[in-house]
């Protein structure tokens, strides 16, 4: 099979044993060029390995990796074209700003005009221009970001590898770079390789996110595809919030049917992922909660929702996060169910309330359990 | 009231370390400058004048033996530094923490035992009838036995071999504190080896480099049994010089002036090594 | 209350120590390895239960730098050797007068007694008596250099990196008395002194290349003559003794020119603060039942009347075979140093040492 250099990072069946221990069990996937690629999974799951193998610091234990169409299997790290940016940045705090971006260039043995041209070049492009005489110690958190993106990207790399470097940084930074980082990748145009466990950073920067868990790819998708469409129970649970039941199907025509919780409840849902849900089997059903409208049991506009399951409560608290509000509502079975819900700031739902949450048999995702997924 | 107290508290707290310093370290130097400054006239008569350091100037024997004992003193600096810094690397960096204690309790060794014993266990590995010597003879390599001791390689290595764990402490520590994505960040870029060496593991280790350095050099240059008991004929060591001075000659006050010129000359080394490379003695030996 | 009572007792206590302590009197003494064995030591507190004996082992130059230090205090009974009391006492005052009728000078053989007596007097007082005495000399082991008799001897080209000495004084005035020189008659003319002492040095310088290392101890001595490393050496006699118990055929040689005598003397120092303790220790080593066991550990002969015949039988049969009455005859006592001399011969011995003759 001759692949053309469309894709700028291919990898086939890469696996990763460490003793008895396999890390990452035959991974595939292919990363068109100059697309923003995130592997998201919980720590533990087998991407930073990944990631460390594509930089050549571990030799995979089976399977091939071809960057730009090339197996890079036996070339060592400093020969491949893929740059990486470190999970604490590593800038070498013995140079200045300019030194570190140069490191590289310097290691190629480009001659010192060209370097300083592309330094200062790069520098522009981060918008930095007045930093080069700099030490490390003296930038400001995201200023090093910065920095350390362009010591990669001034070599001009096929595919830069991302380590959760947001990681580090405080809140109100780590917003703002999310859309930083996204512009950077457009401005270059170079195929980025980004690893979280923040399913926020992945799907807002994100072309195409892999999901992983336990060294294997649950799912390769969009975000939106990985967020409405989720093929198994367990990016359904990972990605984005959900509430989450687990029961049996009492009817089913294959896409569809009714189920009992095991709480007792009864609940319309639809097979998720593509499956075949036949009675009698056990499931997990997932409802995201800007699915679940909540309306006062004795409301006026009681009947304009639309939605095939009901269920009565009572609103135990109220989640105040402006447009993203919820309300935790005590079901009669007793489990706590979150929903959205919009905050007028007058007239509207306290706790203590008996509320009734309706939702669609559409959004009720249902996923067979074991080997559902 | 409450301030008074704490002031008292950390008044009694400093005292011991100032009564230290001032008794067993400022004191004793400014006697020996006085003494230094003694010029002997006859039997228990005395005349100020720098007489003493005069005489150093003129004898090319003293000088020369200061010149040579900072020479060698460089050298096993030197030999510490290779020798100790893949130790230290692989202390710090590639042990696991389980072999890094065992690593770093054979370092120790050499100093659970005194410099005489160490250095009559030098002698007996060796000399002429000696184990490596015999050895040698044994397996039919050399001839007749040779004598390995008595000369100035023995000095160097029994000196190497007392001090390098001086060396390797403060790299080891300075090492260990550097992320190892450094390291992995150099090659990524595109470093090799050699370059990831130079550009960034020995800038970064540099603090710890030199803290090593001096406290080595200081240790090498003061040392006085290891140099005596392995050096042959011809090796002298400046601190033999202080020694016969104050000892066979009864000459305190050449002594003295000895004592005080090996000081400046040691330190002028080390200022002269903290220029060149561009460190400070706060972020070097403070900071280790 | 309670407290009060703890403290008294406590106070009591200390008082009894402080007591206790003024009467059990502390014998420090300053000498030589060897010079005062355990058997002995511990005789003589049985004799005298209310003296301890502390014991500083040193030798000649660091006993006059430590008396030195405190202008003679730190220690009761000291034991220089007899030519280097007088220069030191001159220049540091670091001594005290003996009161001879303190000490059995009866036993003492009078020759030694007179020779130190003479020796260590300044405006009448005696500062010194003897108490050991031995010699320095050459050893050789006989099958291997059966014609060593001379200092010269050892810079001989047929024993080319076989023989060691000792870069002290001793090798210098043997070199001396060996070149036809007599240095103690020049230590009256320093000039002249000076001027053997270039020669000795030259021929030393000369003489490097056919020594294998100098010796700094009875220890790496003996270890370079038993493993045959070394064929002959300048040596002190006891060390040569203790190796003739080892290897028969190591012999003590008394040069042709005269072994060179030493008397290790006793001596106050000037700050001694129990001299009825150190006299007692004097008289005491100087029994004929404690010379025996006292030589047996110093390998010397003791200063007193027959001190040969009072050495263990071993000490006896070495020094019988190393010499002969005529070579008791031509013995050379250490004359005194005067002022000066250890600078000159220090920075002479510094020379040779420095110089790259080999």
């Amino acid at each position: 099979m001759k692949h053309t250099p469309t894709y700028d990072l291919e990898c086939q069946d890469l696996a990763k044993n460490f003793g008895s221990f396999r890390a990452v069990k035959g991974v595939s996937f292919d990363i068109p060029s100059g697309s923003f690629f995130s592997i998201l999974g919980p720590s533990g799951c087998g991407k930073t390995t990944l990631m460390r193998m594509i930089a050549g610091f571990e030799d995979p234990s089976g399977g091939d990796i071809r960057i730009k169409g090339k197996s890079v299997l036996g070339t060592p790290p400093n020969k491949r074209n893929v740059k990486m940016v470190f999970q604490h940045l590593a800038l070498f705090p013995m140079m200045n700003v300019y030194e570190n971006i140069a490191y590289g260039l310097r290691c190629n043995g480009v001659s010192s005009a060209e370097i300083k041209r592309k330094v200062h070049d790069v520098l522009e492009r981060i918008a930095l221009p007045d930093v080069a005489e700099r030490e490390i110690h003296q930038l400001s958190g995201g200023q090093k970001q910065r920095i350390a993106i362009a010591r990669c990207m001034v070599l001009d790399p096929d595919v830069l590898l991302l380590d959760e470097p947001l990681g580090a940084l405080d809140l109100k930074l780590r917003e703002a770079m999310k859309i930083e980082l996204k512009l950077l990748q457009h401005q270059f145009n170079t195929t980025f390789i980004y690893i979280t466990h923040d399913q926020s950073e992945a799907l807002v920067m994100s072309d195409n996110v892999a999901i992983m868990n336990q060294g294997e790819f649950e799912q390769i998708g969009t975000p939106q595809e990985l967020y409405h469409h989720p093929k198994t129970a367990f990016v359904a649970g990972f990605v984005g919030d959900s509430n989450r039941w687990s029961g049996t199907v009492t009817s089913s025509d294959g896409t569809g049917g009714q189920v009992e919780t095991d709480q007792g409840l009864p609940m319309t849902f639809s097979a998720a992922g593509g499956t075949k849900i036949n009675e009698g089997s056990k499931v997990d059903i997932f409802v995201r909660p800007e699915f679940i409208h909540a309306i006062r049991a004795n409301g006026a506009n009681k009947s304009s929702a639309d939605g095939d399951n009901r269920l009565s409560g009572v609103v135990d608290s109220l989640l105040f996060n402006g447009a993203n509000s919820r309300v935790l509502v005590r079901a009669q079975g007793g489990e706590l169910v979150e929903a959205d819900v919009t905050l007028t700031g007058n007239n509207d739902i306290k706790p203590g309330e008996d509320v009734e949450l309706v939702w669609s048999s559409r959004q009720a995702m249902c996923f067979a359990q074991n080997g559902g997924a | 009231m409450q301030k008074d107290i704490k002031r008292l508290s950390l008044i009694l707290l400093f005292a011991p370390f100032t009564l230290w310093i001032l008794l067993l370290v400022v004191l004793p130097h400014i006697g020996m400058v006085i003494l230094s400054l003694r010029e002997k006239v006859a039997p228990r008569v005395y005349e100020f004048g720098f007489g003493n350091y005069l005489e150093f100037l003129h004898e090319p024997i003293y000088w020369n033996t200061l010149i040579r004992t900072g020479s060698m003193s460089l050298l096993v600096t030197a030999l510490a530094l290779i020798i100790g810094f893949p130790i230290a690397y692989y202390i710090a960096k590639i042990a696991g923490p389980r072999a890094r204690g065992g690593l770093f309790l054979l370092c120790l060794i050499p100093l659970w035992v005194s410099d005489l014993i160490r250095s009559f266990g030098w002698i007996l590995l060796l000399r002429e009838t000696g184990v490596i010597s015999s050895f040698l003879v044994w397996t039919g390599l050399i001839g007749t036995p040779v004598e390995f001791l008595y000369n100035d390689a023995a000095v160097i290595v029994g000196l190497v071999y007392t001090v390098i764990l001086f060396m390797i402490v403060p790299l080891v520590s300075t090492l260990d504190g550097m992320d190892n994505s450094m390291i992995e960040a150099g090659y990524n870029l595109g470093g090799n080896g050699f370059t990831v060496l130079r550009r960034i593991i020995i800038p970064y280790a540099m603090p710890g480099i030199v803290a090593g350095c001096i406290v080595t050099f200081m240790l090498t240059a003061g040392s006085y049994l290891t140099p005596i008991l392995l050096g042959g004929k011809n090796s002298s060591w400046f601190t033999e010089q202080i020694y016969n001075q104050f000892i066979t000659r009864f000459n305190w006050e050449g002594g003295a002036a000895f004592g005080m010129l090996l000081l400046l000359f040691t330190s002028l080394v080390i200022w002269l090594g903290l220029k060149l490379s561009g460190q400070t003695l706060a972020n070097t030996v403070a900071k280790s | 209350m309670h407290i009060k009572t703890t403290m008294a007792g406590l106070l009591a206590a200390t008082m009894l120590a402080g007591v206790g302590s003024a009467q059990a009197e502390t014998l420090r003494l300053l000498t030589w390895g060897s010079y005062a064995p355990d058997v002995l030591v511990q005789k003589f507190e049985e004799e005298y239960p209310d003296i301890d004996v502390e014991v500083t082992f040193s030798n000649n130059e660091e006993m006059i730098a430590k008396l030195r230090a405190t202008g003679g205090a730190g220690f009761d009974l000291a034991q220089p050797s007899h030519d280097r009391i007088y220069a030191a006492q001159l220049e540091y005052d670091i001594y005290k007068p003996l009161d001879l009728s303190k000490i059995n000078t009866d036993v003492l053989e009078a020759k030694l007694l007179a020779g130190v007596k003479e020796n260590t007097t300044i405006d009448g007082e005696v500062y010194a008596v003897p108490h050991q005495w031995g010699t320095s000399g050459l050893m050789a082991e006989k099958t291997m250099a059966p014609d060593f008799s001379s200092w010269a001897d050892l810079c001989d080209p047929q024993y080319a990196g076989k023989t060691s000495m000792r870069l002290k004084r001793t090798i210098l005035l043997g070199t001396a008395f060996s070149m036809g020189e007599n240095p103690f008659e020049a230590y009256s003319d320093l000039e002249k002194y000076q001027d053997i002492l270039d020669k000795v040095a030259d021929k030393l310088i000369e003489c490097k290349a056919n020594i294998k290392a100098y010796w700094k101890g009875g220890d790496d001595l003996s270890a370079m003559m038993l493993s045959g490393e070394i064929v002959a050496s300048e040596t002190w006699d006891s060390t040569a003794y203790k190796l003739f118990d080892q290897n028969e055929n190591i012999v003590f040689i008394p040069p042709k020119e005269g072994a060179l005598a030493w008397i290790d003397t006793f001596a106050l120092p000037r700050k001694a603060k129990a001299d009825d303790a150190a006299y007692k220790w004097i008289n005491f080593v100087l029994r004929p039942e404690n010379v025996t066991l006292m030589s047996g550990s110093t390998g010397a002969i003791a200063a007193v009347q027959g001190g040969k015949d009072l050495l263990p039988e071993d000490k006896k049969a070495a020094v019988n075979a190393a010499f002969t009455d005529a070579d008791i005859d031509n013995l050379k006592f250490f004359a005194n140093i005067p002022p000066g001399v250890e600078d000159m011969e220090g920075k002479t011995l510094e020379k040779i040492k420095a110089a790259t003759g080999g």
